[in-house]
């Protein structure tokens, strides 16, 4: 038994994980960061999309369309070696920013998931039914009170599901960073292949943590709509 | 800041390398959304039909591939397929050195993350085909093969095109992350030309542009192509 324990602890998978788990708080603070932030620029964008100002709504459209129409990888690229080859941006205060791969990841990231965050969320709120904002306009709501207690509380929950699927991706997305040389799980689980010419078990490593993480994350987005959804509840 | 010249064909600029690296980038989609198709369809049947064994795997693999980062699925496939491809040949007693070219294992991994998607997007189709239909076939004394080929593929591909359609564009989008085994598409070639002319911005903004025009070209396919499926169909 004992024996069987270490092999277990010499193996090079179990000596990986915990390399490669040294990389686990630069990937969860990239999402800290990221996420946060793109849900609420999401709901900024969405709510701009569907209100009746048309170049508001056009631009984001187009803007929307263009961040859904390429890679994240084009972004990021863009981002840390496009933006960073520009004289006067390098010269501008974005430069502090711009210069960290960290920050890099965090703009690319945030500025990905708030396109496709705001095209869901147009979609919950362009489902409303018209009698619920009608009732709230009877009862004599102003615009910002009908958009905090009717129109948000219910575009958001209907579309928990999918937008779920976009913090999954997003989970997934964070690996890209590592090609900016920021060490998150990614990069470290590389690193290590370099080191150790053992891909397999670098990968595999480094495949369960994220695993791991988006088990969480399902679990998390579950917990929200059973919690916003009470109507939808089988045994109260 | 934006280099036009760069960009012109012929040797002094990069339009025909970018051109052919969009061919590069169209072929591997192509290939491994074949391949992912044929994939998924062997991965739909493990899950419907009645064997725990076989739904297991299916189900193991989907959540598997869909639960870890893509560009983690290619990098174990690139450094770790050759020593797999090897060792499955030293059985057949085959002991020389094998390398698979970049081009085939760019198509399997993104084929392998591909099918997981269409997966979803069949076995979803597949469930709208009412009963009735597969009654209906088996009672005319049809076999299994032109039960599949008349009766279920016919109406999947209807109920299917949408979807397959968002799988196409994440495939495409995904061909992208191919640029770290250095087969030369589109990421990679405006990567080795920005190297080159010390111009960072100019191709990436072309990249950019060329998946643009990549997804809206294939994006307007893929409608007519439901247009064309979907007649008879009221909408």
């Amino acid at each position: 038994m004992i024996e069987f324990l270490n092999s277990i602890q010499n193996s090079l998978i179990y000596k990986n994980f915990f390399l490669v788990l040294s990389g686990l708080d630069n990937t969860i603070l990239l999402l800290l960061i990221s996420l946060p932030l793109g849900f609420v620029l999401a709901l900024l964008f969405a709510l701009g999309r569907v209100s009746k100002i048309t170049l508001l709504s056009r631009t984001i459209a187009s803007y929307i369309f263009v961040i859904r129409g390429t890679p994240l990888l084009v972004q990021i690229y863009l981002i840390y070696f496009g933006l960073g080859s520009v004289k006067f941006i390098r010269e501008s205060f974005l430069w502090y920013a711009l210069k960290e791969p960290f920050w890099c990841g965090v703009i690319a990231l945030t500025i990905n998931t708030v396109a496709y965050g705001a095209e869901i969320f147009r979609g919950g709120i362009q489902s409303i039914e018209k009698s619920q904002v009608e009732s709230g306009l009877s009862l004599g709501f102003g615009k910002f009170l009908l958009l905090r207690k009717i129109i948000l509380p219910i575009a958001i929950r209907k579309v928990l599901p999918s937008y779920g699927n976009e913090l999954i991706l997003m989970v997934k997305a964070t690996s890209l960073v590592s090609l900016t040389t920021y060490m998150e799980m990614t990069g470290i689980a590389r690193k290590i292949m370099a080191k150790t010419f053992a891909p397999v078990e670098a990968f595999i490593a480094a495949g369960i943590l994220y695993l791991f993480l988006n088990f969480l994350m399902v679990q998390f987005v579950k917990y929200l709509e059973w919690k916003y959804n009470p109507h939808l509840r089988l045994n109260n | 800041m934006f280099k036009f010249d760069k960009l012109v064909f012929g040797d002094a600029g990069w339009g025909d390398e970018f051109l052919i690296a969009t061919l590069m980038t169209l072929l591997v989609s192509i290939l491994s959304m074949g391949l992912g198709l044929v994939l998924a369809i062997i991965t739909v049947w493990a899950k419907i039909i009645q064997n725990r064994i076989t739904r297991f795997i299916a189900n193991f693999y989907t959540t598997v591939i869909r639960g870890v980062p893509e560009l983690l699925v290619i990098y174990l496939i690139f450094f770790g397929g050759n020593a797999v491809v090897m060792s499955i040949a030293k059985v057949f007693g085959y002991n020389k050195y094998i390398e698979l070219n970049a081009l085939t294992i760019a198509t399997i991994a993104i084929a392998v993350i591909s099918a997981t998607y269409s997966s979803e997007v069949l076995r979803a189709s597949y469930l709208a085909i009412s009963k009735g239909q597969l009654e209906a076939a088996r009672a005319l004394g049809m076999n299994k093969f032109s039960i599949f080929f008349k009766v279920i593929s016919p109406q999947v591909i209807r109920h299917a095109l949408p979807g397959i359609g968002n799988v196409w564009q994440i495939t495409l989008k995904d061909t992208s992350l191919i640029s770290v085994t250095g087969l030369v598409e589109i990421m990679r070639q405006s990567r080795i030309s920005s190297n080159v002319e010390h111009s960072p911005l100019t191709f990436l903004i072309t990249a950019a542009i060329l998946y643009l025009c990549l997804t809206t070209i294939s994006g307007r396919v893929f409608k007519t192509l439901e247009v064309n499926y979907s007649k008879g169909f009221s909408t």
